[in-house]
């Protein structure tokens, strides 16, 4: 009998399809020199690599978070396994504990009582209007008040403790195989940008042990009105963020691409056509479009409740379906940046030599334009990933965005509207939307930008 | 033309032991290695060399614009007695444009696209000129009449695109002359430039030196211009000057094993049945220590001292060379004969001719793009191409050869005409019989940049025609025939894995004929296929095109503007201005007796590499019209001295002067 049953929804098989493609791409690059060089300097700065290390552990965060399964409940009459209807995932498994450690309603982070009073009913008899001890956090204190400071302290040295030691652990394994040792790796100019990697790498790890040792025992982002953990749905958050970011362009690009240098390579009225498509695709404002689309699926969706197996599966549905709709408005850009690049490229020299050859249209296109557009579509992609990322904050605030069961920063924000119009203050669940939508937005910011100057060929010409 | 009190002449200009680096400070690149020189007033000095020689670098240290990277390490700069290299940047901005004025390459690029020329000019006439700042405007007039400008009061409102590219280097030049400076340094004024519109610039900057007695440090890689302009040259080689001599005797006699080089690999009509020396090998890369000659690896010259120790200094600093060998020591080989096969008298039938070929481009203007007008690139056009022999297309840019060429291969279509192949009118043939027929006709570009796909390996590049035309068979076979080609042209077999941007220009320009050449094609036409090369470099790939020619008795239609070229390489010359041909015959009977005004301006304005042979004939005035309006009548009547009354009426019939020397003008009407 297993112990889980593994559930593939839509947006995880194209996220595994994307992980394939960036693999086979990476093996591909290996081999060619042209596409190496350009990687090479991206691996030479500073400052890209140190946003790698962010988006590599959120990108982990995101594929914990993408491998589902429904666990076992029990036997049925014939001794099959029952599974239970709830999909989980793999970060869910990890943070249980904050799954599952809810309050009552609002507390604030690291607090041990409620942030609203509540009428108590004293033991011995009679009622007190006074803050409630929070269920879980904080629990384990005797008095709150006195060891609160006390035990914070105590876990975030431990925590901070387990960063280092992992980071030390990790070093050792990495520069083992080394030949140039320790002490060079330490002062060489050329393992710099490494070096840097290996600094945030170790804020990274902090991070990670500080969860460890203080999200068990505290809620360190406090909780929202239903009392679930804020900072275990700012973590959820990270798969939606970074499946709008990606699949978005995964699937624009076959349209964006073939139609781009289409246009630019045959021009007359293949142009014609395609450029009017676009035009009048990107005149229509792209929120409007999004409304009505989204407004249209969620009908769709509340008519035919029967076919969706569960909440989960419908929610992942809907975001899938804003992927395609944000891909939808967005292609645009790119396929005009691509048409005028084949417009140049076409009349180089080199496709002019293979017309010559008789080689044909296909071919050419194949062969002489794409690769020698791909620096833009790169480009593009990792300069998209930020905006898509806050266009589903946008989106979702004003509730056109993923579905309201899902966790996303959106999601979080929205909430947060009308908690800042609260008295006192709810400010946590703004903030920690804000904190982890901005991390992810500024490094891979940091990172485009690196990308961009090392395959924008003007630029590497200047420098 | 040192125009100076006999005896004591001003110097204006002076360096001395300057090194300019460029790069990280730890690995550094040494483009300009100890270079002294000084300038006299009135006085040209030329420095001459290949490309990537420490030239321009040179340029940029005097004016201190050196790009980010580089740092004059070494060295003074004097300008008339004060040094350059201490100044502030505050006060160097002053000598800039006041001191030394400069012009650029490239004068499209050098001015501001969205700026009217006249504002350009007062700019530097304020910043240079306090006495015309408040109104610079008479002033910016003075100038423009000055560098022969025609019509300035309306020329100095016009923005930049709206100037040909001889008037916009005139405005560059009136710029530079704004702060009356005492030395103007051109960096290649005339590459970008037309024959004929060289001959006007090079003559201006003469008179403007004759009128403010500046002196001149021009930059340049033609021979033909350093003869034209020079009174002192310095030739230089991988950083460093390698001889300084009186222009008169460096034509005479050139001392450095490389100067005598350079002029051997000049192609010219008296080395036609020789191949032209090359210069093995490459330049050395400048990042290391030298502790020996640096053109020893590839001088034919060099002995056991040159081995041994740095080469000294022979002679006065400015008339002297810089090598181990006494000047009646150094032996050069003999130029090996190419094989080339003479052209037979009868040519027999041509391979492919084109009768009153036209390819029109519509102009297209408005919302709905309605057609107003046509340029009319090639407009009735005949010629005919023979077996084994080669026609020289000859034209200033804009004339529309590059587009004849495309024609007739039919990368581009052509409006109306017909060129015949094999019994085939190729301008009818559509889709599969047109693919088949292609692998017959192949071409080479003018720039190996930009003719090889960056992202193919060599070995796929050269394959290429082989697969779409299905020739090569199975892999094997395909590889066997590749490494074959690429020893044909001189390349070694590991160039197959390797992608071109590892090449330099002249191996790019070979995988770019070996790929031509893969399809076995009977006719090539070679689009200006040495003019993105140095000199030496280019000899290389002539001589191959001559070797190949003989093998394969291959048909060249050889685009070009360099008359050299085309008395070296050619059977026939065909001269073509604004998209018709004017003159065509023997290339012996066209460039010794040009019939037509055009040819003979042309032929008058190529500078020489003979300081003795100046020759003041027939400049031309103005620019080529558009060919979307051409002139009625003769396309030439504006610009020709010798216009009549006919001219502006009718188009010239043909004329036969001679059996095969044909001419389109009415000067020659009488004789029919």
């Amino acid at each position: 009998m297993m112990p889980f049953q593994p559930v593939m929804l839509a947006t995880d098989a194209l996220i595994f399809l994307l992980l394939g493609l960036s693999g086979g791409f990476a093996w591909y690059a290996r081999r060619h020199a042209h596409l190496r060089a350009p990687w090479r300097r991206v691996a030479r700065s500073r400052t890209a690599m140190g946003a790698l290390v962010v988006i590599a552990l959120y990108v982990t965060i995101g594929l914990l978070d993408t491998l589902h399964f429904r666990a076992a409940s029990g036997t049925d009459e014939q001794g099959n396994t029952r599974y239970a209807g709830e999909i989980l995932s793999v970060l869910d498994l990890i943070a249980t504990p904050l799954r599952e450690q809810s309050e009552k309603t609002y507390s604030a982070p690291f607090a041990t009582h409620l942030y609203a009073r509540e009428t108590i009913e004293l033991p011995q008899g009679g009622q007190v209007r006074d803050f409630p001890r929070l269920q879980w956090g904080g629990a384990h204190l005797a008095d709150p008040l006195a060891d609160r400071a006390g035990d914070i302290l105590l876990r975030t040295l431990l925590g901070i403790g387990i960063g280092l030691f992992a980071w030390l652990l990790l070093l050792a394994l990495l520069l083992r195989r080394s030949a140039q040792g320790w002490r060079q790796w330490w002062s060489d100019e050329e393992s710099g940008p490494q070096r840097s990697a290996a600094w945030v790498g170790l804020l990274m790890l902090i991070l990670v042990g500080l969860s460890l040792t203080l999200a068990g025992a505290y809620h360190v982002l406090g909780t929202d009105k239903v009392g679930e953990d804020v900072y275990y749905q700012s973590l959820k958050s990270i798969r939606t963020g970074l499946v709008i970011g990606t699949l978005t362009t995964l699937v624009m690009l076959p349209a964006a691409i073939l139609l781009g240098i289409m246009a630019g390579y045959f021009r007359g009225w293949v142009d014609d056509l395609i450029q009017y498509l676009y035009t009048t695709l990107s005149s229509v404002p792209g929120v409007l479009l999004i409304a009505a689309a989204v407004l249209m699926m969620q009908i769709y969706m509340s008519n035919n409740q029967e076919s969706f197996n569960s909440l989960t599966e419908r929610a992942d549905m809907r975001l899938l379906f804003l992927c395609l709709i944000l891909g939808v408005t967005s292609w645009t850009s790119l396929c005009r940046l691509l048409r005028g690049e084949t417009l140049k490229l076409r009349q180089l020299e080199y496709v002019q030599a293979a017309q010559a050859f008789g080689v044909g249209h296909f071919t050419t296109l194949m062969r002489h334009i794409l690769p020698n557009v791909m620096h833009i579509v790169l480009i593009v992609v990792v300069l998209d990933f930020s905006g898509l990322v806050l266009a589903e904050a946008v989106l979702s605030y004003i509730n056109i965005g993923v579905d309201p069961n899902t966790n996303s920063w959106g999601n979080m924000i929205n909430s947060a509207r009308l908690e800042l119009a609260r008295d006192p203050l709810v400010w946590w669940s703004l903030l920690a939307a804000f904190l982890f939508m901005f991390v992810l937005v500024l490094a891979a910011n940091l990172f485009a930008d690196v990308v961009r100057d090392a395959f924008d060929p003007r630029l590497r010409e200047r420098s | 033309m040192s125009e100076g009190p006999a005896g004591v002449q001003e110097t204006v200009l002076e360096v001395s032991g300057l090194c300019t680096e460029l790069g990280p400070q730890d690995k550094p690149v040494r483009a300009v290695d100890g270079v002294d020189l000084h300038l006299h007033r009135g006085e040209t000095f030329v420095l001459v060399g290949e490309s990537g020689c420490g030239k321009s670098m040179i340029a940029l240290s005097l004016m201190r614009l050196l790009p980010s990277t580089g740092r004059v390490v070494q060295g003074e700069v004097r300008l008339q007695g004060r040094s350059l290299l201490d100044l502030p940047e505050v006060e160097m901005r002053r000598e800039r444009g006041g001191g030394i004025g400069m012009i650029f390459q490239e004068p499209m690029t050098s001015l501001n696209p969205v700026m009217s020329v006249g504002k350009q000019v007062a700019e530097a006439v304020e910043l240079h000129d306090p006495a015309h700042a408040a109104s610079p405007r008479a002033r910016v007039l003075e100038l423009f009449r000055q560098v022969g400008i025609p019509d300035p009061e309306r020329r100095i409102d016009e923005y930049p695109h709206q100037l040909s590219g001889g008037m916009k280097q005139r405005v560059m030049i009136a710029m530079a002359l704004a702060g009356r400076p005492g030395v103007l340094i051109a960096d290649e004024p005339t590459t970008a430039l037309d024959v004929t519109i060289q001959a006007q610039v090079l003559q201006l900057l003469r008179d403007l030196q004759a009128e403010t007695g500046m002196g001149i440090l021009l930059i340049t890689h033609d021979l033909g211009v350093v003869a034209e302009m020079a009174d002192r040259v310095g030739v230089m080689y991988a950083g460093q000057l390698v001889e300084t001599a009186a222009v008169g005797s460096f034509f005479k006699q050139p001392r450095h094993p490389y100067s005598r080089k350079l002029f051997r690999s000049l192609p010219d009509a008296g080395k036609r049945e020789l191949g032209l020396d090359i210069i093995k090998g490459m330049v050395p890369p400048l990042n290391q220590a030298f502790d020996l000659c640096r053109f020893r690896d590839r001088c034919e010259a060099a002995q056991a001292v040159c081995g041994e120790r740095l080469p000294p200094w022979q002679g006065d600093p400015q008339d002297g060379y810089r090598c181990h060998l006494a000047v009646d020591r150094i032996e050069l080989q003999a130029s090996e004969s190419a094989r080339h096969a003479p052209a037979a008298a009868d040519a027999g039938q041509p391979l492919m001719a084109a009768s009153d070929l036209r390819v029109h481009f519509p102009i297209r203007k408005g919302v709905l793009r309605r057609t107003v007008g046509f340029v009319k690139a090639v407009d009735g056009l005949d010629l005919a191409l023979y077996p084994g022999r080669t026609l020289a297309l000859v034209g200033e840019s804009g004339c529309g050869k590059t587009t004849v060429g495309k024609a007739l291969l039919q990368l581009l279509r052509a409006s109306g005409g017909r060129v015949d192949y094999d019994g085939a009118n190729l301008t009818q043939l559509r889709g599969e019989s047109l693919r088949r027929l292609r692998r017959e006709f192949q071409i080479i570009f003018q720039d190996p940049a930009s003719s090889m796909n960056p992202r193919m390996l060599v070995g796929d590049i050269v394959a290429e025609g082989l697969r779409a035309q299905g020739i090569a068979g199975d892999r094997r076979a395909e590889q066997a025939r590749v490494l074959q080609l690429l020893d044909q042209v001189g390349l070694p077999a590991s160039s197959v894995g390797r992608y071109p941007h590892e090449f330099s220009g002249g191996q790019r320009q070979r995988i770019a004929i070996a790929r031509a050449l893969a399809v076995k094609p009977r006719l090539v036409v070679c689009d200006e296929p040495t003019s993105a090369l140095d000199v030496s470099v280019q000899a290389q790939v002539l001589n191959l095109l001559k070797t190949l020619q003989a093998e394969l008795d291959l048909s060249y239609l050889f685009i070009t503007h360099n008359i050299s070229v085309v008395a070296y390489l050619a059977d026939e010359v065909a001269v073509m201005y604004l998209g018709r041909i004017v003159e065509r015959g023997p290339v012996e009977r066209v460039l010794n007796a040009p019939a037509h005004p055009y040819t003979q301006a042309l032929l008058a304005s190529v500078p020489v590499p003979d300081p003795d042979d100046r020759r003041e004939v027939l400049r031309l005035e103005g620019d080529m019209p558009s060919p979307a309006n051409p002139p009625t009548g003769c396309h030439f009547h504006e610009r020709c001295p010798r216009a009549e009354a006919r001219c502006r009426r009718e188009y010239p019939a043909r004329f036969e002067l001679e059996p095969q020397h044909e001419v389109s003008c009415w000067l020659y009407a009488q004789r029919d």
